[in-house]
């Protein structure tokens, strides 16, 4: 589990220095004075809670981003990126979180993109093969002619890294790689990576999850609101508390202690639905679980197995083909999104801006989506813009939304801000249940322990809440029971209580999202 | 998310160009939209010059053409009459974002709906023009907002691109009210109807030039009222009422429209008829209170495409297009014997690029930064 | 009514559409969609014309067009890349741009009098086709045979060369291409141009080969917009556009000779005894437009392909996957 430390490096000139890097964007000051040091065939892990800037600072390692100061030294001599390109050139690689991949295009067709070979015709064939080569040499074997759509997200991102190797990359920049791979997964990720340290290659590893950096990193850079806490410090000599420390700067609880689970009726009822995606194919396949009155409960995953699918079922923002989804026992699949609402249900969108909210519409007109319908927002057809201010302004007060007025365009406030009037606005119908998809995705610690708590004073007001995420620690520690989906399927449920979630529970969620179902787990004997 | 955009290092100083992250204060739209005009004109002038004319006597022709003597103001209102309907019409669709390029079809079905009930005759000539006019009036906006229907419904149903079906029933539009003119109801073999009947004219000022001398030759008709009237209901309509709301939603984010329990399919067609509606009493309203005839040429003068224009510059407020519409109606006015002829439709299409470059003003700033000793040379 | 003279004119006529439609299509491809398609082409007919006039040569007139249209192009490509302004009311704009100026600066051109035209040839083995040879291959302008050529070229460059690949991950997925240091805004604004120039190209080919002279706005009486239609029905493939292109121009050209012969097809021409019926045929073409606009917009929906998912969005670095 412990990566051996190369000595030799330490008296040669670092592979990559970065000094005093300051990065601004309007309103945030995203790297201010940042250090970052990484030498020869280590995995560096750069922690730092979300908006910290540690994807900012490797955005301009690779060349995506111009430093407004600060220098950087490739192998000791200085550089200036001017383009991606210009960071390729150098060695340098970076796999992003979110996939810089063309879906409708082949493995090849994508690898090949933007290098100046072949010169002008394309022969596929040969390129195929090369490539398939270098995969198996990396141990990242995939099908050169599948189109990205057809992969599995784990596959896709070992798309992203042969590109980068195919370019000769001996830099990897490897940005939140856990994020979309269930825990035995991330175990075969690191087991790749050190591969390739063996190979030669140097890997920076990005990530606000400690516990990762802290298994797979030789030495590990800490930032913190832009600024670096920590530079190249030997992961073998913190603790995990001293790293929380210095990501955070106070006492990070761990776990939420909330009170003893008193469950009521059964409000939302999923019986076996079938469902298919965008792209016609099957997303959800005789999927069932249900939420009772007075409890969180989560439903963990890795992403792409059907989550954004359940939730729009439940929401009625897509058909279900079989089976329907009963709100207190009134169908609600199937019907449209009005019924929902109407009968108390809230939902709080993994998307946003995108989805749940108008962004060129003010605060006032994004509160009254859901009650414009009736008084006293409206009456007999017409609007009354009074109330309706009085009620955003109330609303601002409760959720501590920060705005200069509430007249203002939402586009304009911060993911935090824009989260709280989302959470107002659905709270605030005093729903008897929510759906809560990825609710602090992209949040700092404040805002987050924000949401969580909004989350469970409604558990506490007797509302059944149906938490989707893709962070174990929070459906751990936030759920009273916590399904598994897998393909579209429920793998098992557990019972979570109260208790600090252990390594033996953790063990067996993840052998779930990879698709072994809780029997089986039961039978082969490992302790839950 | 911030360009920077060198400039040499001669001045010291750097032009930075990023978003806003505030609202900009409340005259700043107004002061950019008068300095896009101002650049178009100046532009316009340009080009004139160009092509052998003398932009000075040119605008200066305008001026007074349009807005010199109360006489030649009320010329400017007739012509802005149909503007402003058809402005409201393109307002009302863009509002949801759906691109109405058909007002100028929506206007001539309008008008031939209205001479329909003359000309068919669906009411005989003799009827009292409080029976005639209403009954124009809803014939016209129920021709047109069949017109604005098709497009819609097939938008609605099979995503088709409203662009080019509005486009192509303009033209259809056309052809069919010259089948009627040339074929049907042609007098005397000339290409136009039969003159309408006086009982059909929408009153006009100086038809009261007997008791307020004042008001003689001042052809300003009731046109002007429907279309101020149709401005403050609109006005209502998408601010103050539920329907309202429900069509700014679906234009800002369709899919929050959808969660929020908003049909989006049945606004679409809603909404499109609505604004073929508005159109349809625009031509109604040209075609009783000025031309009292049934002509093609008079009718599609290109009042469907002033008038998105106006509603783009009057950012689709209804209130505000009845002021642009006045400032575009002075433009048609004197512009007719502007040579070269193409001018006014040219200056109208560098006034609608100027505004929408200048739209980027809103939403980023430009600042001058001073080159500082730690910054380093950027390419 | 000679069938095969109403191809062979359909064939001419349609290349004006063909240039449009794949200059339109490389634009999309890129991701920007220029509505001004119809302004570009008049001001490749207008200066086409008027440049034929001056120098006396055609092929100057038809290089001059295709590149002042381009040029002209370049200001919506300004717009709604570096601007990042609406690109619906933007292309509005252009078309209303290209007319305007088109008008004014061509004024005067239509009593110009004569004018040499682009050269019209036959070629000699392949005229003899039966059936085939004459409509493709005899007396045809050499604009039309160019046309022949664009069509595989324009395919093969999309679908098989280096090029073609960066430029479909341009309009598919912008921010790949721009993290592989591919320069996004750059490629938009080189195709942008691209289509300019051949929509002004088609403009060219209208005033100086298919019907020759400069008759103001109506010169092109909507072909442009005809044209935008027909990327949707050929869902961006070169190929499909030239079948859709030389269809329209086929039918545009029976519309006009189904009105001159006393008799059609045996019976007496309705058309021939009633010239005001002339009005319906009029409308063909654009409830042709409708329904092949239709076709292709279900036949997306049910492939679930359809447009380059990036067209008409701008590219804003920064913003990344969601």
């Amino acid at each position: 589990m412990t990566a051996t430390l190369n000595t030799t490096s330490e008296t040669m000139p670092p592979m990559v220095e970065m000094r005093g890097i300051v990065k601004r964007f309007p309103g945030v000051l995203a790297n201010d004075h940042v250090d970052f040091e990484l030498r020869a065939g280590e995995i560096h892990g750069l922690l730092g809670e979300n908006g910290a800037g540690k994807s900012t600072l490797m955005n301009v390692l690779a060349g995506l981003y111009k430093q407004d100061a600060g220098t950087i030294k490739v192998n000791g001599n200085p550089v200036i990126f001017s383009s991606p390109r210009d960071a390729i050139k150098a060695g340098i690689g970076m796999v992003h979180q979110h996939f810089m991949l063309v879906p409708s295009q082949t493995v090849t067709e994508n690898v090949l993109l933007g290098l100046d070979e072949p010169r002008f015709f394309m022969r596929l064939s040969e390129y195929d093969s090369r490539i398939a080569e270098l995969g198996r040499k990396f141990g990242l074997s995939v099908d050169p002619r599948a189109k990205i759509w057809q992969l599995s997200v784990g596959e896709q991102q070992r798309v992203e890294l042969l590109k980068m190797l195919y370019r000769g990359a001996n830099v990897l920049i490897m940005d939140e790689p856990t994020a979309v791979l269930a825990p035995q997964e991330i175990e075969g990720l690191f087991n790749t990576l050190r591969a390739m340290v063996a190979q030669g290659k140097s890997v920076i590893f990005i990530s606000h999850k400690l516990n990762e950096v802290a298994a797979i990193a030789d030495r590990v850079t800490v930032l913190r609101r832009g600024k670096g806490t920590a530079s190249g410090v030997p992961s073998r000599g913190v603790t995990r508390q001293e790293l929380a420390q210095l990501m955070v700067g106070r006492e990070v609880v761990f776990f939420v202690a909330k009170k003893p689970c008193k469950p009521g009726d059964v409000v939302l009822d999923v019986k076996a639905i079938h469902a298919e995606n965008d792209k016609g194919l099957p997303a959800l396949r005789g999927l069932s679980l249900n939420v009772r009155a007075g409890e969180i409960v989560g439903v963990a995953g890795v992403a792409g197995n059907g989550q954004n699918e359940l939730s729009q079922v439940i929401t009625g923002l897509r058909k279900c083909r079989q089976g329907e989804v009963m709100l207190n026992g009134d169908k609600v699949s199937n019907r449209d999104t009005l019924f929902g609402i109407q009968h108390g249900m809230a939902y709080i969108p993994e998307d946003r801006t995108h989805v749940g909210s108008a962004p060129n519409l003010s605060v006032t007109d994004n509160v009254i989506m859901k009650n414009y319908r009736k008084s006293p927002i409206s009456k007999g057809g017409m609007l009354d813009m009074p109330a309706a201010t009085k009620f955003a302004n109330e609303l601002k007060q409760a959720y501590d939304i920060i705005v200069p007025t509430v007249n203002t365009p939402v586009r304009l406030l911060s993911g935090g801000n824009l989260q709280r009037v989302i959470l107002a606005r659905e709270i605030s119908g005093q729903p008897n249940f929510m759906v809560a998809v990825q609710p602090t995705r992209g949040l700092d610690v404040g805002a987050i322990e924000g949401v969580h708590r909004l989350l469970l004073a409604q558990r506490e007001a007797g509302a059944a809440v149906l938490l989707i995420s893709e962070e174990l620690e929070e459906l751990l520690s936030l759920s009273d029971r916590v399904y598994v989906i897998y393909e579209g399927k429920i793998m098992g449920e557990i019972q979570v209580g109260g208790a600090e979630p252990n390594e033996g529970l953790v063990e067996v969620v993840g052998l779930m999202m990879t698709g072994t179902p809780l029997e089986q787990i039961r039978k082969e004997g490992v302790a839950a | 998310m911030t360009k920077s955009i060198s400039r040499p290092r001669w001045t010291g100083y750097r032009i930075k160009i990023e978003p806003r992250l505030d609202q900009p204060p409340g005259w700043y739209p107004a002061a950019v939209s008068v300095g896009a005009i101002a650049f178009a004109l100046i532009l316009g002038g340009i080009l004139i010059a160009i092509a052998g004319g003398d932009p000075f006597l040119s605008y200066a022709h305008i001026a007074r053409a349009s807005f010199g003597e109360i006489g030649v103001f009320s010329d400017t209102i007739v012509k802005a009459t149909p503007i402003i309907l058809a402005a409201l019409a393109c307002s009302v669709a863009f509002r949801m974002k759906l691109w109405n390029i058909g007002a100028e079809g929506q206007f001539i079905m309008g008008a031939f709906g209205a001479s329909a009930i003359v000309l068919t005759p669906i009411l005989p000539p003799e009827t009292t023009p409080w029976l005639f006019i209403p009954v124009m009036a809803m014939a016209g906006m129920a021709a047109g907002a069949v017109w604005g229907f098709i497009p819609g419904y097939l938008k609605a149903k099979y995503n088709v691109n409203e662009i080019i079906s509005t486009l192509m029933l303009n033209y259809i539009a056309i052809a069919w009210v010259n089948y009627w003119i040339f074929g049907v109801w042609t007098e005397g073999g000339f290409q136009m109807s039969a003159k309408f009947p006086e009982t059909t004219w929408l009153p006009r000022l100086s038809d009261y030039a007997s008791t307020i001398p004042i008001l003689r030759g001042l052809t300003t008709h009731l046109g002007l009222l429907l279309g101020i009237v149709a401005a403050v209901a609109l006005w209502f309509v998408v601010f103050r009422s539920r329907w309202g709301y429900e069509i700014r939603l679906i234009g800002d984010n369709p899919r929050a429209a959808q969660y929020a329990g908003i049909n989006i399919a049945r606004n679409t067609v809603l909404v499109m008829a609505l604004s073929g509606a508005l159109a349809g009493l625009g031509g109604m309203s040209e075609v009783t209170g000025v031309i009292h005839r049934l002509q093609t040429a008079p009718l599609a003068a290109g009042y469907g495409f002033t008038g998105i224009i106006v509603a783009w510059l009057a950012k689709l407020n209804p209130l505000v297009i009845i002021l642009v519409s006045i400032l575009f109606g002075a433009l048609i006015l004197a512009g007719r014997e502007i040579q070269p002829s193409g001018v006014p439709k040219m200056i109208q299409g560098i006034i609608l690029v100027s505004l929408i470059a200048s739209d980027f003003l809103l939403r980023y700033r430009v600042r001058f930064v001073r080159d500082s000793a730690d910054t380093d040379a950027e390419e | 009514m000679d069938f095969i003279i109403i191809l062979q004119a359909g064939v001419a006529s349609g290349t004006v559409l063909l240039f449009a439609t794949l200059g339109e299509i490389f634009s999309e491809r890129s991701g920007v969609l220029n509505l001004g398609v119809e302004g570009m082409m008049l001001i490749g007919a207008m200066t086409g014309f008027s440049v034929t006039i001056a120098t006396g040569n055609p092929w100057i007139g038809v290089l001059v067009a295709m590149l002042f249209a381009g040029l002209i192009s370049q200001i919506h490509a300004f717009i709604v890349i570096t601007l990042q302004a609406d690109q619906v009311v933007s292309g509005l704009a252009l078309t209303f741009l290209g007319a305007g100026i088109s008008v004014v600066l061509g004024e005067g051109l239509s009593k110009a009098g004569t004018v040499s035209l682009m050269p019209n040839f036959s070629i000699p083995l392949l005229s003899q086709i039966p059936a085939l040879g004459p409509i493709f291959f005899k007396d045809q302008s050499v604009l039309v045979y160019v046309g022949y050529l664009m069509i595989p070229l324009a395919w093969y460059y999309i679908n098989r060369t280096r090029g073609g690949l960066h430029l479909r991950a341009v309009g598919e997925y912008p921010a790949a291409a721009d993290a592989l240091g591919i320069n996004v805004f750059r490629m938009r604004y080189l195709y942008v141009f691209v289509g300019g120039m051949l929509a002004g190209l088609g403009g060219a080919a209208i005033s100086l080969a298919v019907s020759p002279g400069w008759f103001s706005e109506l010169t092109t009486g909507g072909q442009g917009w005809i044209a935008v239609g027909l990327v949707i029905f050929a869902q961006w493939d070169p190929v499909r556009a030239a079948v859709g292109s030389y269809a329209f121009g086929a039918l545009r050209r029976l519309i006009l000779d189904i009105q001159g012969p006393t008799i059609l097809f045996g019976l007496a021409n309705p058309f021939y005894y009633n010239p005001y019926w002339g009005f319906f045929l009029q409308m063909i073409p654009y409830a042709f437009t409708i329904i092949v606009l239709v076709v292709g917009s279900r036949e997306a929906m049910r492939k679930r392909l359809g447009a380059p998912a990036a067209l008409g969005t701008p590219y804003i670095r920064g913003e990344r996957g969601l």
